[in-house]
């Protein structure tokens, strides 16, 4: 553990005054490489409803399972959208049907994590940890995944948080913030940027590149429009940062509402319009990035799924197996990848089995997209079986 | 300008402990300063020497009996919040049902939903809220019973209940009014049967809908890992299961919304919980009984231990305190006065090496710099929405979960920069509706002294602007612990 994670876990305690490096020197590192790669990380929190989100609709099984909430059939009205002649997204996520079918997004499917609890806390543990079943794991794998190959700029890992993720713990280099408009010192910055320069410079250095950078001031591209929920506020700051070259390579944000265990509703309802205003979002992403999408790809996440029968009230409760959706970059998209289980035969008898475990999504995204040397320091302890992604 | 710093700072740094006396009344002062940090919002100005000369253990044993503390400065600026008394079924009525019916002559007529009358009707609704958010931010700034707001605090995010699911925002009221409060000095197993019964929390974890032949897990499942048994306390997705049959019709009138059980929805059959077999038939006593047995089980009293201990201690608190606070709750059959009295009468809650151990939470962070400087809230929601920037809105807490108690929920580069220009605003008094009087001693603000470097850099900035150093102070690594 080096100083400045030991002192920031510490909390902020202050030791020595020592200046920091000259922030445009800096900035212009980071100018000097355009084209460098991102990953941007988004986390479903409460556990998504895979069999909802991406439609197993040529499966009898589900129909039976779901009387009240599931979604139709393609063609039938609130059906859901083909991808591939078995699945069909929910037709809430119609925003970004055409990156599936221009090949640029794809879904894996009966995802997630092998450890069988259903406590959401403990979940997004182990899949922030990337170490499922071992809670004495300190630090987060996008942490571990940035390592020694952060590129220098205070900017290089940013949470659209207002704390640090877990998924980002024991990084030395990461910073949370939930309006980078508002990320700077109003007076006094210079005695504070003293107060703080062993525990935090980094934030003080970050502050100044984003105003110098106008990052804030950026308008979103190609007529995107972002909504106005949370997560469409952190797709568009994270456009901002990645558009302005402020040395961006790992995003994070996260979005919450997908527990619903009571009155999820089918193709109108809760889950509905939790999906209809993430698809909004990242396709407002996807659009305002134009063809710089194919230096960044976005993966989303979540804990685990949901049973697949649905329970006393019109919902689901916790599961196993979901589904995960990657976008950009050199994805190889239009697919449903991983290895589909069935619902004939179900993890402890109610749960859509994992068939692939998330390490496997996120290695090649890190290797072969981020340029990670060494994934086994990011999975310990777990020989990677990398999906063919890119 | 020069001179009134090193005056100050020579005033300030010269220690006590030129005679055995004065080294007692300076580690008294200390210990004044750090409970006065724990086990309340911080220190007012003058308040750690009044407590170091009334003495920290009997300032201690009276915050143990809130009930004994007048309180009717706050009592009185609370009475100005008209909907703290109201019954859920005075909200449901005036400001629920209302809403509801305008919303759906809106829908029927295709009137604008967005018209003066629905406005209005909106405005009342984010009342209730909002008076509630008033209420613990007032409380805790001035409140004589300071420990009391902290167990509220611990409390109501033990028992978490999100404020946006729903009605849930017109049943908070009663529940924090009537469910926790007065139970929090009680028996725990009192406390987690309140909670079961409370509509706020049948609503929030879905359990008021769960039937029998169509359960919902949601609630039987956090009851035991968050609110007793722990994670890791012993228990399996069939106990999980079997618990929501015995909770099924445990329900809430949702017009009234008061607390039913629904034999109706109940499933009859016999069940085993945690290998406690409960025959058939059983009705609302058997969820009553395994209430009683989760509380009365040896894992919760290692749980609410730990989490005690993790508040008001340290993010990682030492095992054989946890252990024996534990065992203190046990033997008072989960007294929860003697628990927390074994937490802060306890040796290491009293050693030195805990002292600013924790970083404050945002609501810590900004009720104790009000409290330092003195402030006057005259209106608390620009403090509220303070809250929600710094990432923790009170009653907003998504997740049954709560909010992360240790450095880590809380410290980061946007949060520092957030509470760096809070305290700016603060000191200089431009924060809308709290004022705050001019600084006599800002360099005392903190409460403990000030580490070197903080001095130094306070010093280079040659201002004798006290709102500026006051500010400085505020904004300092030293004030963001506790």
């Amino acid at each position: 553990m080096n100083r400045r994670i030991f002192l920031r876990s510490a909390g902020l305690v202050l030791a020595g005054t020592a200046l920091t490096p000259g922030v445009f020197a800096r900035m212009a590192m980071a100018s000097t490489t355009k084209g460098r790669k991102t990953l941007v990380t988004i986390f479903q929190r409460g556990a998504v409803d895979g069999l909802n989100m991406v439609v197993p609709y040529a499966e009898s099984a589900y129909y039976t399972a779901r009387p009240s909430i599931a979604i139709s059939r393609p063609g039938q009205e609130g059906g859901a959208l083909d991808l591939d002649g078995f699945f069909g997204v929910h037709p809430a996520l119609a925003p970004l049907v055409p990156y599936f079918k221009d090949k640029s997004a794809a879904f894996i499917h009966a995802a997630g994590s092998p450890d069988s609890t259903r406590s959401h806390f403990d979940a997004q543990d182990f899949m922030e940890s990337g170490t499922p079943g071992v809670k004495s794991t300190r630090d987060g794998f996008l942490a571990r995944a940035l390592g020694k190959k952060a590129n220098g700029s205070p900017l290089s890992a940013v949470s659209m948080t207002s704390s640090l993720p877990r998924i980002l713990a024991g990084s030395a280099d990461a910073i949370a913030m939930t309006d980078i408009s508002r990320f700077n010192v109003r007076q006094h910055a210079g005695s504070f940027e003293q107060m703080y320069a062993s525990s935090a410079s980094e934030a003080f250095e970050a502050s100044k590149i984003l105003s110098a950078a106008a990052s804030a001031r950026l308008a979103p591209a190609n007529g995107a429009e972002y909504p106005r929920t949370p997560l469409g506020n952190s797709l568009k700051q994270i456009a901002q940062l990645i558009r302005s070259d402020v040395g961006l390579e790992v995003a994070f944000a996260d979005v919450e509402g997908w527990d619903t265990h009571a009155g999820q509703g089918g193709s109108n309802g809760q889950l509905a319009n939790s999906l209809r205003q993430f698809a909004a979002a990242i396709a407002a992403f996807a659009r305002d990035l134009g063809s710089r999408m194919s230096d960044v790809v976005l993966v989303t996440t979540s804990e685990f799924g949901r049973t697949v029968r649905e329970n006393g009230n019109r919902g689901t409760d916790h599961g196993h197996g979901t589904v995960m959706m990657t976008l950009g970059g050199a994805i190889k998209g239009g697919k449903v990848h991983g290895r589909w289980p069935g619902l004939s035969s179900l993890y402890e008898g109610r749960d859509l089995a994992v068939t692939t475990d998330f390490r496997d999504v996120f290695a090649p995204l890190l290797t072969a997209h981020l340029g990670v040397a060494d994934i086994r320091q990011v999975f310990p302890r777990y020989e990677v079986r990398p999906l063919r992604l890119i | 300008m020069r001179q009134f710093l090193a005056v100050t700072l020579c005033g300030f740094l010269v220690l006590p402990a030129t005679s055995g006396n004065s080294a007692v009344a300076g580690r008294e002062r200390e210990r004044a300063a750090h409970v006065l940090n724990r086990l309340a919002f911080g220190a007012r100005p003058g308040e750690i020497d009044r407590v170091a000369r009334m003495g920290v253990d009997r300032w201690i044993a009276g915050q143990l009996q809130p009930e004994k503390i007048s309180d009717t400065a706050i009592e009185q600026t609370l009475a100005r919040y008209r909907t703290l008394s109201w019954s859920t079924s005075r909200i449901m009525k005036e400001v629920y049902q209302p809403l509801v019916t305008a919303r759906r002559r809106a829908q029927r007529d295709g009137d604008d939903v967005q018209d003066g009358s629905m406005r209005e009707l909106r405005r009342e609704a984010q009342r209730v809220v909002g008076d509630l958010s008033a209420q613990r931010i007032l409380r805790a700034a001035a409140s004589e019973r300071q420990l009391n707001e902290i167990m509220v605090d611990f409390w109501m995010n033990h028992f978490n209940v999100f404020a946006g699911k729903s009605i849930d925002r017109f049943l908070l009221t009663s529940y924090e009014r009537d469910t926790i409060r007065p139970h929090i000095w009680g028996s725990f197993e009192e406390l987690l049967l309140a909670s079961a019964r409370s509509p706020a929390m049948l609503f929030y974890l879905d359990n008021a809908r769960s039937r029998r032949g169509g359960i919902n897990e949601n609630y039987a499942r956090e009851i035991m890992e968050l609110h007793s048994l722990g994670v890791d306390g012993g228990y399996t997705q069939k106990d999980v299961s079997e618990l929501a049959r015995v909770l099924t019709g445990w329900s809430i009138d949702r017009k009234r919304g008061n607390f039913v059980f629904r034999p109706a929805l109940h499933d009859r059959d016999a069940k085993t919980v945690l290998g406690i077999r409960l025959p058939a038939g059983g009705g609302i006593k058997e969820g009553e009984r395994m209430i009683r047995a989760l509380a009365a089980h040896p894992s919760t009293a290692k749980h609410i231990a730990r989490k005690l201990a993790e508040r008001l201690v340290s993010d990682d608190p030492p095992p054989a305190l946890v252990n024996r606070v534990a065992e203190r709750f046990t033997a008072t059959r989960g007294n929860l006065r003697e628990t927390v009295k074994a937490l802060v009468t306890s040796p290491e809650f009293n050693d030195p090496r805990y002292y600013r151990v924790k970083v404050k939470s945002p609501f810590e962070y900004t009720i104790s710099a009000v409290r330092a400087v003195g402030g006057q809230i005259e209106n608390p929601i620009p403090l509220a929405q303070q809250l929600k920037k710094m990432g923790q809105p009170l009653y907003f807490a998504q997740a049954p979960t709560g909010y992360g108690d240790d450095a880590a929920s809380w410290v980061n580069s946007g949060a520092l920069v957030e509470r760096i220009n809070f305290a700016i605003a603060l000191t200089g008094n431009t924060i809308p509706g709290i004022r705050v009087p001019e600084v006599a001693d800002p360099l005392r603000l903190a409460g403990v002294a000030l580490s070197e470097d903080t001095l130094k850099v306070i010093a280079d900035r040659k201002t004798d602007d006290p709102a500026a150093i006051a500010g400085l102070v505020i904004g300092s690594p030293e004030f963001q612990r506790q």
